[in-house]
C-alpha cells in the first residue's frame, strides 16, 4: 500500500458560513463511503487568513512575512485528504469521487515513505 | 541474411516481450532494462556462433533473470534485496497467459494517462520499440540529453506514484485503450508527416508504429480500436512510396502515382477495416471510420474516380463519434470536390478555433485559388507558411504562391 495526498483546488469556500450545508453533506457522504482508505485530511480556512513566510537571506536570516497565499489564483488550495491505496489507479478512482473534483481540481501526489515527521 | 542478421532480428523481436516479463518479476524498469540489455549482448555473441536456441524467448528470459539477480546482489547486501533476488529463482514455470499478457501490461503502463503524451511516446519507443535514447532523440528532433531526462522522469513517476503494471479491465478498458492507440498513432504521425528521404530515421517511426499496432491487434483479438488503428496506419503507410517525387518534393493525393501504392497493405487494411466495423456496429470506432475514409481513397483507381458521396458519408459518421474542427475541415475538402469550391469554402469559413492551424489556411488558400480570388488566396497561403507548416510542404506552397503572383 502507498500513501497519497489529494490536494483540492477550487473557488474559495468558507464552509463555516450557512448555505454550504449541501456541500458539507457531499463531503460527509464521500468520507463515509471511503472511510477505509482515508487516513486524514482537513478543509482549510479561506486564503484571506493565509500568511506566507520566506527567509530570503537564507538559513538564520530575518524572515519576511506577508499576508496572503503563495499564489494569487482564482482556484486556491482549499483542503487536503490522505489516501492509502494499492496504486495510482485506485488513488485516481477515489480522487474522482472527491466533491472538489466536480467543480474544481484535485492534485494527487504520492507521499514520500521515509521523509516526514 | 547471415546468421548474425537473423539473430539480431530475432533478438529485437523478442526483446520487448522479455523486457515486459522482467519488469513484472522485478518491479523495476531500470533493473529490467539493464538485465535484458546484457542478455541481448550475450545472445548476439553466442547465437551466431553456436546457433539459435530452440526457444529463444525462454533463453533470453532465463539469462536476463540470472543477470537481474547478479545486479540485485551487487547493488546491496541488504536482506530485503537478497530475498527479492531469491524470489526470481522460483523454478515454477510461469503460466503462459501471464507471460502472454506481459507485453500488453507494458503497453498500458507506458501509455498511462498520468504520463504526459510526449513521455508516453518516448517510453513506448524505448521499451516496446527497443530504440536507444539517442535514436529516439534523433527521431523526435529532441537533444539526447533532454530525451534521457524525459525518460528518467517518466520511469520515476511510474515507480514513485505507483502506476500499476496491469491490463485494465471492465469499464476502465475503453478509455485506457484509447490512450494506447493515441500513443501509437502519435508515433505513426511523427514518422508519416516527416515523409522525406533525408529523414529516414523519422520514416522508420511510421514502420515501428505499424509493428506496434500489429502487436496490439494480435494481443486483443476482435478489439475494434486495435483493428481500426492498424487498418488506418496500413492504408496511410501504403501511400508512402508515392508521397515524394524524384526531387524529394511532396506529392499530394490528387497527383500521386497510384501504381506505386503498396497493394498488399491496401488489401490487408481494407480487410481489417471491415472486421473493425463489424465488431462495433452500434458505435463505430473513430479509427475504423477514418480507415474507411482512407479505404475509399485507396480503392479509387484514380483521383477523378473517388467516390465522394461515400467519403462524405463516412465523414458524417466520423462526426457522430469524433466531432473535431479538423474532422470538419477534412469533410469540407471532400464537399469541395463533390459540390465545387464555393460549397467547400462556405463550410471551411464556418469553422472556428482553427486560426492557428496551418492546414485551415492552406485549405482556404486552395479553394480561394480555385475560385479565382488570387489576392485572398495568396494571403491565406502566406498565413499557412507563417504558422509553420512542415518545411517540405511549406516549400511546395511557397512555389505555388510564386506561380500565381
Amino acid at each position: 500500500m502507498a500513501l497519497y495526498i489529494a490536494l483540492t483546488y477550487n473557488n474559495e469556500v468558507d464552509w463555516s458560513q450557512p448555505g454550504f450545508e449541501e456541500g458539507l453533506r457531499e463531503y460527509t457522504a464521500f468520507e463515509e463511503a471511503h472511510a477505509t482508505v482515508l487516513k486524514g485530511g482537513h478543509a482549510l480556512y479561506p486564503t484571506s487568513t493565509a500568511t506566507t513566510v520566506r527567509v530570503p537571506g537564507g538559513k538564520g536570516a530575518e524572515p519576511v512575512v506577508s499576508d496572503g497565499p503563495y499564489a494569487e489564483t482564482k482556484e486556491v488550495l482549499t483542503g487536503y485528504l490522505l489516501l492509502e491505496c494499492a496504486d495510482l489507479d485506485e488513488a485516481i478512482a477515489i480522487a474522482a469521487k472527491i466533491p472538489a473534483a466536480w467543480y474544481g481540481t484535485v492534485e494527487v501526489r504520492p507521499v514520500h515513505p521515509s521523509l516526514g515527521v | 541474411m547471415g546468421a548474425g542478421g537473423a539473430a539480431e532480428q530475432l533478438v529485437r523481436q523478442e526483446g520487448a516481450r522479455v523486457l515486459a516479463t522482467l519488469i513484472r518479476v522485478t518491479g523495476d524498469f531500470d533493473l529490467a532494462q539493464d538485465a535484458v540489455q546484457d542478455a541481448v549482448v550475450r545472445a548476439l555473441e553466442t547465437w551466431p556462433r553456436d546457433g539459435v536456441p530452440d526457444n529463444p524467448r525462454a533463453w533470453l528470459t532465463v539469462t536476463a533473470k540470472r543477470r537481474a539477480i547478479d545486479l540485485l546482489r551487487r547493488e546491496s547486501g541488504r536482506a530485503a534485496k537478497e530475498a527479492e533476488a531469491m524470489s526470481l529463482l522460483d523454478p515454477a514455470p510461469e503460466p503462459a497467459q501471464v507471460v502472454r499478457d506481459d507485453l500488453l501490461r507494458l503497453m498500458f503502463t507506458c501509455c498511462h494517462p498520468a504520463l504526459a503524451a510526449e513521455a508516453r511516446v518516448a517510453l513506448a519507443l524505448r521499451t516496446l520499440g527497443g530504440l536507444s535514447t539517442a535514436e529516439i532523440g534523433r527521431a523526435l528532433l529532441v537533444p539526447e540529453a533532454t530525451m534521457a531526462k524525459r525518460l528518467t522522469r517518466a520511469k520515476q513517476k511510474i515507480t514513485h506514484a505507483r502506476i500499476p503494471y496491469r491490463v485494465p479491465a471492465g469499464e476502465e478498458l475503453p478509455g485506457r485503450l484509447s490512450g494506447v492507440a493515441a500513443t501509437i498513432y502519435l508515433i505513426f504521425n511523427e514518422g508519416y508527416t516527416a515523409g522525406s528521404g533525408a529523414e529516414l530515421v523519422r520514416v522508420a517511426l511510421a514502420e515501428e508504429a505499424v509493428r506496434l499496432g500489429r502487436e496490439l491487434a494480435a494481443l486483443m483479438p476482435g478489439e475494434p480500436t486495435a483493428l481500426g488503428l492498424l487498418s488506418l496506419m496500413l492504408l496511410q503507410a501504403a501511400r508512402l512510396p508515392a508521397r515524394l517525387d524524384g526531387q524529394g518534393r511532396p506529392v499530394l493525393l490528387p497527383d500521386q502515382d497510384r501504381t506505386r501504392w503498396d497493394a498488399a497493405r491496401i488489401k490487408e487494411g481494407v480487410e481489417l477495416v471491415g472486421a473493425a466495423l463489424r465488431h462495433s456496429p452500434d458505435r463505430p470506432d473513430a479509427y475504423a471510420v477514418q480507415a474507411a475514409i482512407a479505404a475509399c481513397h485507396a480503392l479509387a483507381p484514380a483521383y477523378a474516380d473517388t467516390e465522394w458521396d461515400a467519403v462524405i458519408s463516412w465523414y458524417d459518421v466520423l462526426l457522430t463519434v469524433h466531432d473535431t474542427p479538423v474532422a470538419r475541415l477534412n469533410r469540407a475538402a471532400a464537399v469541395a470536390e463533390r459540390d465545387g469550391p464555393a460549397a467547400g469554402l462556405a463550410l471551411v469559413d464556418e469553422l472556428t478555433g482553427l486560426e492557428d492551424y496551418p492546414w485551415w489556411h492552406a485549405g482556404r488558400a486552395e479553394l480561394l485559388h480555385r475560385l479565382g480570388r488570387a489576392e485572398p488566396a495568396r494571403s491565406a497561403w502566406r498565413r499557412a507558411v507563417e504558422l509553420g507548416l512542415n518545411e517540405v510542404l511549406a516549400e511546395d506552397l511557397r512555389r505555388r504562391l510564386a506561380a500565381t503572383s
